[in-house]
């Protein structure tokens, strides 16, 4: 395979001012996703652990293998969001490995609010089951909740992606032999009971996991019966008289110990009938990616740079290099798994439209993983563009996106606007995993075109009107719209409202892909059938 | 020369002799117990013969049996090697009895030696130095002054029939003599009914010196210098040395001279090794040297006077056997460097020293010098005879590079699961008193708790631990999955998570290693050994204990599992159970339910009566876990 060049100077200046501009944003990065690890307020940790209970985040690294990557997702989510006291939305989720077979774990943190379920929670933990079941990744549950946020009842409750859901999830995953194991580690009230009462295999912690319909004050109030929660839903009423759970566990460890005896025994393998090879590094350090990446989405790079830091060994088949190009498409290996990448370079014309859904054609048939990385203004607009049939060309593009069955990975790397977003696999489009830069930014145009095209109209109305629009109050008037764009099309705002997976440090880019491709993998890759392309 | 010998021992001896003889073309004949079927001596020597079942006074110890297997193999001559019969006279004048040449002195040199008090009078004859001391039938006060004096203070004062420290006093000097006198004879006579004593020189440090001697069937007796045995444990000597560190020529000549001289008063012939006390208070000085007894015999640590006057000890007992006169004469011998030999006990220093029994599932020992072993990878440790299973000996140019060697050698040894003392060893040798030569027979017990103090695993340990661990791993992990690389991976951050691990009942924490070549072994149950400093460390994934049992742990509440009568009850509150025992039965439908202990633990409380009807889900008994 061609190794690809690099025409980069690292050692100049653009690279030096890129480079510690995009370390700026890494950094700010590590430092907001460092503190919403942390979880709740520093008392209900210490209240928790006195309580010789794990931290969530220690439960996930204690039931991991040793040494077992951690793919989380929504680590940002609800960033910004209910006055800042929900970090991850209460709950841990991601893909990792346990007894050597990859899984999704959920993990409630109850030291933010009693891992009560805001609605980005439920968001999130209904995205986590999504990719299980996308991604037949068995399901683990550390549930430790005090069920809904009843002051968002109306955000969480009645809608079908709702609390309900996962229920409904649970029981169509268990129905396709996807596994469901929940481990009760505190409360599991209300609705929240469904999720050990509706799993394959059931685990309790003793004097520490209640599960019951109604706790305690629910039933005096009720019934006017007095009884503790332990005596009401604990371990060894569940364990002992009703059933509801399979496994007792003496503490936190014991329980995950069990979980994973319970994973070990699932008879589940995982096939993959791919040309996969040995990994090799990337020629060129993906670090460097920090000095490649502009900071103004506006300004243009040659996206093959990037490629040539993702890709094993830096090796790129390029297809149609000569056409269509400004939307670059070919062959490479991510960690060894072969993938078909369609990377933005420029505004997508008709010809790289068409070349891309050519390529999606090619990678669907042969049963290669699609990865979009996504930089882009939008297709091309004007009168020749639209006579050109550009409409038609960009649907052939969002058609054969629309279609392919094979797993697909969008990384937002750039700007993400308009139907480029489409074209190029948004959130959308059902990708596997979508993960942004922290340099990106998303919004159906930018803030300065849509400023321009509201502007535009308001001015067309007061001028048919007859009325004068002095300069200085047009800019008045596009000032908040800019502002707002801004703020929208910022990734933190994004991905505190989960529209991806993620925010990921760009260094780390291949080796999430590696990791999020290895776990669409326990899927088998269906056939693709296009609809029909527009001609 | 003798054309065949019997080696009447097992172990390391028996190899040794046998390496000797075959280089010289002797035949050699093993004998072994049924527990040796296997040891490498039996496969090492011409011919083998079974003498008995795994004890040693059944086989190893049987004089008939070895007569009886010399015979059946046409054997001439008998080597004893040490311990076993080797300072038996009787054993020796019967195999002399029978024909055969017996490679050691007469038995009558034996029996003069093995007499203590007998031999120690006849030194004293001879011109050489004993511990000064006074056993006499004059117990007046007057005369036991006198003699204290004479041995000079310190003093100890020991009852005649004492034991076990009673009636013992160290009398720090003269003018506390009578009122340590008194004291001694009233609670002798308390304990004893036997008001005499004896004074003995207290040896305020005493070292462990002896002489390697030999003499042959013409009357000539050399010696090969000096070896010092003072680092001992429990009177078992741990490292020898030769020659012995601060000794000047003259105090050399005037000990060896004396050696030569114990020798010949026994009429010696063959190896010996006359053993001396001496008072290291104030360094070695021939005045505080003095005789302690003469082993007659090889020693042990014989290899130490081989390395450093490039003699085979055991050549000389079979040409000094064989009638020859000695090798060289006395001139002919000098000492070249500093040897030093370690012996290494299966035993583990972690639970006082206490032998450590089984399968050599792994057994490595450096290479580069020598070493004198009893077994072999993928032998045994049996529990039937001496623990100590090789000697490391090293040779180098001065004691410093000796000792640092001895130590490496140490820190090198491989031995698992069976423990050994190696770690211990190396220790004792890089201890800076002991590199400076400063020791003596109390060396170890002062420093017990430095020696065998646990230290941890080394960063690198630790790291080569976690890689044996990730590898081990990724043989579970579906071979699609880049888990080698990732190992670790955390999202947003620019670290690898750490890897938890158990080492000796704790939890320990290491980085992913970028590269490591894991250099471990698997023991059962998937655990890692790793070989540091002469240690084997082993370490497992953190792992809580699953009780499996799908039920999960119990409260400890043992309840009726249906209605029923309560036939019989075979414990009381209080009592202490084991998990499975049976408690009570239960007769119901027809059949009898034995209700058993859901862990070890104790009854705490019984609420069950023989022939009560009780319904279903009554607590009976309650069991609280063993403390």
């Amino acid at each position: 395979m061609p190794k690809l060049k690099s025409a980069i100077d690292s050692k100049g200046e653009a690279f030096a001012r890129n480079a510690e501009a995009n370390r700026r944003l890494a950094d700010q990065l590590h430092e907001r996703v460092a503190a919403a690890a942390l979880g709740g307020p520093e008392a209900s940790r210490t209240r928790h652990a006195s309580r010789g209970k794990l931290l969530p985040r220690d439960r996930v690294e204690r039931l991991l293998d040793p040494g077992a990557p951690f793919l989380e997702i929504g680590q940002l989510a609800a960033f910004g969001l209910y006055g800042d006291e929900a970090p991850g939305a209460g709950v841990i989720a991601g893909v990792g490995r346990v007894s050597g077979r990859e899984v999704m774990i959920v993990a409630n943190d109850p030291t933010v609010k009693g891992g009560a379920y805001f609605p980005l929670t439920v968001k999130k933990h209904l995205r986590a089951q999504e990719i299980a079941q996308q991604n037949r990744l068995p399901c683990i549950y550390l549930v430790d909740s005090g069920g809904a946020n009843l002051p968002h009842q109306a955000e969480v409750f009645p809608d079908r992606d709702h609390f309900g859901r996962i229920f409904f999830n649970q029981a169509r995953m268990s129905a396709e032999g996807i596994a469901q194991i929940a481990c009760v580690m505190g409360s599991c009230t209300a609705g929240g009971a469904y999720v050990p009462a509706m799993s394959d295999e059931t685990v309790i912690v003793r004097n520490q996991g209640t599960i019951f319909l109604g706790g305690p004050p629910l039933v005096k109030a009720a019934t006017g019966e007095v009884i503790s929660a332990e005596e009401l839903g604990g371990a060894d009423t569940h364990g002992r008289k009703s059933g509801v759970v399979d496994h007792v566990a003496e503490n936190d460890e014991h329980a995950l110990e069990i979980v994973r005896s319970i994973v070990a025994n699932l008879n589940t393998t995982k096939t993959v009938n791919m040309d996969v090879r040995e990994p090799k590094d990337p020629a060129f350090d993906p670090e460097e990616l920090y000095g490649v990446v502009p900071t103004d989405v506006r300004a243009p790079y040659d996206v093959r740079e990037v490629i040539a830091r993702i890709v094993d060994g830096s090796e790129f088949d390029e297809f149609k290099a000569l056409y269509g190009t400004t939307l670059v498409c070919g062959f490479a290996r991510i960690w060894g798994y072969p993938v078909a990448i369609l990377a933005n370079n420029g505004v997508l014309f008709s010809e790289s439209a068409l070349k891309g859904a050519h390529f999606i054609e090619l990678a669907c048939k042969r049963k290669i993983p699609l990865v979009f990385l996504q930089n882009i203004s939008g297709f091309m607009v004007g009168g020749k563009y639209e006579a050109g049939g550009i409409a038609k060309d960009g649907a052939k593009l969002v058609t054969a996106v629309a279609s392919a069955n094979v797993p697909k990975f969008t990384v937002l790397i750039g700007g993400s606007f308009g139907a480029g977003n489409y074209g190029m696999c948004g959130r959308a489009y059902s990708p596997r995993f979508l993960f942004t830069w922290p340099n990106s930014r998303i919004s159906v145009m930018g803030g300065e075109q849509a400023a321009s095209v509201l502007a535009t109209i308001k001015r067309d109305g007061m001028e048919a009107k007859g009325e004068d629009w002095p300069a200085a109050d047009e800019e008045a008037f596009k000032d908040p719209i800019r502002a707002r764009y801004e703020a929208e099309g910022d990734p933190y705002f994004a991905s505190a409202r989960l529209w991806d997976d993620g925010i990921i440090d760009p260094p780390q880019t291949r080796d999430v892909l590696g990791l999020a491709i290895s776990a669409s993998l326990n899927a088998p890759v269906p056939d693709t059938t296009f609809g029909i392309f527009r001609m | 020369m003798i054309q065949s010998v019997l080696i009447a021992n097992r172990g390391e001896i028996a190899r040794r002799v046998i390496r000797t003889a075959r280089r010289l073309g002797v035949r050699t004949i093993a004998v072994y117990s049924e527990a040796d079927a296997d040891a490498p001596h039996v496969h090492e020597a011409d011919e083998a013969v079974l003498i008995g079942p795994a004890a040693a006074r059944e086989s190893y110890l049987l004089p008939e049996k070895i007569l009886a297997a010399a015979k059946a193999t046409g054997a001439q001559a008998i080597h004893p090697g040490y311990g076993f019969l080797s300072e038996n006279a009787a054993f020796a004048r019967a195999v002399t009895d029978a024909g055969l040449v017996w490679i050691g002195p007469p038995p009558s040199a034996i029996t003069a030696m093995g007499l203590k008090d007998a031999a120690k009078a006849l030194m004293i004859e001879a011109g050489v130095p004993t511990t000064p001391g006074y056993l006499g039938d004059d117990q007046s006060e007057e005369r036991l002054s006198d003699e204290a004096a004479k041995i000079g203070f310190p003093v100890l004062i020991k009852a005649v029939a004492g034991g076990g420290g009673k009636g013992m006093r160290k009398v720090e000097a003269a003018e506390d003599f009578i009122a340590a006198l008194g004291s001694c004879r009233r609670e002798a006579s308390a304990s004893f009914g036997d008001d005499r004593v004896l004074l003995e020189k207290y040896v305020t440090r005493p070292r462990h010196i002896e002489v390697q001697v030999f003499g042959d069937n013409h009357g000539e007796v050399v010696h090969l210098f000096e070896r010092d045995c003072s680092l001992q444990r429990r009177h078992q000597k741990v490292i020898e040395e030769a020659p012995a560190p601060g000794m000047d020529a003259a105090t050399r000549a005037a000990v060896c001279e004396a050696a030569v001289k114990a020798a010949k008063a026994v009429n010696y012939v063959g190896a010996g090794t006359v053993e001396f006390i001496a008072d290291a208070s104030e360094g070695l000085r021939a005045d505080r040297i003095w005789f302690m007894e003469m082993n007659t015999r090889l020693q042990v640590e014989h290899p130490v006077t081989e390395a450093v006057t490039g003699q085979d000890l055991v050549e000389w007992q079979l040409r000094v056997a064989s009638g020859e006169p000695l090798p060289l004469k006395q001139e002919a011998l000098s000492i070249n460097g500093w040897a030093m030999e370690a012996r290494l006990y299966a035993e583990n220093p972690a639970t006082g020293f206490l032998p450590s029994t089984g399968p050599l599932d792994h057994f490595r020992l450096p290479d580069h010098i020598r070493v004198d072993s009893a077994v072999e990878e993928g032998g045994d440790v049996t529990p039937f005879y001496d623990p100590m299973i090789a000697k490391l000996i090293v040779h180098g140019s001065t004691r410093e590079a000796a000792a640092a060697e001895l130590a490496d050698a140490c820190r090198h040894v491989e031995v698992w699961p069976v423990k050994t003392n190696a770690a211990f060893l190396a220790r004792c040798a890089d201890h800076p008193d002991f590199v400076a030569g400063r020791v003596d027979t109390g060396f170890i017990e002062a420093r017990i708790d430095a020696l065998i103090a646990t230290v941890e695993p080394s960063e690198d340990a630790k790291a080569a631990a976690v890689a044996a661990l990730l590898s081990q791993a990724e043989d579970d992990v579906s071979p699609w999955s880049p888990a080698e690389g990732l190992a670790g991976f955390r999202l947003n951050r620019r670290d690898r998570a750490p890897v938890r691990l158990v080492h000796d009942g704790k939890v320990v924490e290491a980085a992913v290693p970028g590269e490591v070549e894991a250099d471990v072994l698997l023991g059962e149950d998937g655990e890692i050994v790793l070989f540091e400093g002469g240690e084997a460390l082993v370490f497992s994934a953190p792992r809580a204990h699953a009780t499996g049992e799908g039920g999960g742990a119990s409260d400890g509440a043992v309840r009726s599992p249906m209605p029923g009568k309560i036939v019989s009850i075979s414990v009381k509150a209080g009592d202490a159970v084991t998990k499975g025992q049976a408690l009570l039965v239960l007769e119901a439908m027809k059949m009898e339910h034995a209700l058993t202990a859901p862990f070890d633990g104790v009854v705490a409380e019984l609420a069950a009566t023989t022939g009560a009807q009780v319904s279903e889900g009554i607590t009976l008994a309650r069991l609280e876990p063993a403390a």
